[in-house]
């Protein structure tokens, strides 16, 4: 029988931390709050995910990159389990997350607290291309399930904004 | 195995994985690149929300089935979804019609839901809700610009509400599963779901200049009890034609 990782299950949650999101790659699902907790218990591994939005498809290629790392480290008795409690949000990521995707063009969401909630197209988006706040919502969904499409009137590129999700 | 949290798990999951599949069919057909991705943006939430849907019907039922068995190995009159969701695209006026009715209505019954003591359904509900009030939002705003747009947009989805509205009275009907789930605070209150749809569809409906039919219309229903219109055999001939012709075909 082969034996068990001796990995504490801090140092596999950091592990694990670091798998980049397939589709928005310049952030892991560690910031995105995908991965939620790992623990060993009675000699097997918990790991629980959750998805950001019901269908992403995402989910799929995470499930298979954290079994990948898994098995690297001798891992082979763990269970992974999709929870949706609590709802994923887009309050959960940190400010160095959202710089992040602002640095890779892609207009961070705004903080829950700061959107009205009938009328959340009055936010004023800055652009991450030019920074300017002359920009206009074009759709509400876009080339993934979390992102709405905007385009700005100053440098005139279209871009991507992590929608708001609360 | 409690049979009506089963029953009533499986009514939110089939509605939600027929609309999907009929949004589905406009995937490189849309009048336009951004609706074509809204739409199938909106299919693809449902089909995340059936199954998880699904799969906690299948987890409360006991018997092995998980959420593929379920949408792939069940005839029509196995099927719960509301008649609404099983009617044809026609056109994009008539998807907006069938999504604002259908959306609203998981609107207020999501809302409801959140407050259900089953812990699952509850969290369910929440997750499905903040992703349904972008789809209603959609709805509310196409229906308004193609009700108070041209001549023959406004007469297209005149058209549809007009012909969808035979199938609202599906909506609501109510039978022993609801009532049994509503005493164990699990189910929704429909009486006051419907009070909700009906304000915000003469709301959007009056603002779009459109009209809303007599009340008194014939109210065609039956999906509570798996009677369905034809459309929906061809849906499931479509859907299911792979996994039922080839078994053990993996991705």
């Amino acid at each position: 029988m082969k034996e068990q990782s001796s990995l504490e299950s801090s140092e596999i949650f950091q592990l694990l931390y670091a798998i980049p999101d397939p589709e928005v790659p310049v952030i892991t699902i560690g910031e995105l709050g995908v991965l939620r907790s790992v623990d060993w218990v009675n000699g097997q591994l918990n790991i629980t995910i959750t998805p950001t939005y019901s269908g992403c498809p995402a989910m799929f290629a995470i499930e298979a990159e954290i079994k990948t790392i898994l098995k690297e480290n001798n891992i082979t008795d763990f269970k992974l389990k999709t929870v949706h409690f609590p709802a994923w949000t887009t309050d959960w990521l940190s400010d160095d997350a959202k710089k992040k995707l602002s640095e890779y063009g892609i207009a961070p969401p705004q903080h829950s607290s700061q959107i009205k909630h009938l009328r959340p197209d009055e936010v004023s988006l800055q652009c991450p291309f030019c920074n300017s706040d002359k920009t206009h919502l074009t759709s509400w969904f876009g080339s993934t399930a979390c992102k709405a499409l905007y385009f700005c009137d100053n440098c005139r590129q279209p871009f991507e904004h992590f929608k708001c999700h609360h | 195995m409690n049979k009506d949290l089963f029953e009533y798990t499986l009514r939110l999951g089939d509605t939600s994985l027929i609309l999907s599949q009929r949004l589905g069919e406009w995937c490189g057909h849309g009048p336009m690149l951004e609706e074509d991705i809204a739409l199938t943006n909106i299919a693809l939430d449902l089909l995340g929300q059936a199954k998880a849907f699904l799969a906690y019907a299948g987890e409360i039922e006991g018997k092995g089935r998980n959420e593929d068995v379920l949408a792939f190995h069940r005839d029509a009159n196995h099927f719960r979804n509301l008649l609404l969701t099983e009617q044809p695209n026609v056109d994009f006026g008539f998807t907006i019609i069938r999504q604002l009715f259908v959306s609203t209505w998981q609107h207020y019954l999501y809302s409801e839901l959140t407050h259900a003591t089953d812990k699952n359904m509850s969290a369910l509900a929440v997750k499905s809700l903040k992703e349904v009030n972008y789809h209603l939002r959609f709805a509310s705003d196409w229906t308004l610009r193609l009700g108070d747009g041209t001549e023959e947009s406004h007469q297209r989805v005149q058209a549809a509400v007009n012909e969808l509205w035979n199938y609202t009275g599906d909506l609501f009907e109510i039978d022993q599963v609801d009532e049994a789930l509503l005493k164990l605070g699990i189910a929704a209150d429909m009486k006051k779901v419907e009070a909700s749809w009906n304000k915000h569809i003469r709301q959007v409906l009056n603002d779009a200049t459109l009209s809303v039919p007599e009340i008194n219309n014939f109210m065609r229903t039956g999906s509570r009890k798996g009677v369905h219109t034809e459309y929906l055999g061809f849906i499931l001939a479509e859907m299911q034609f792979l996994p039922r012709a080839y078994p053990d075909a993996k991705w």
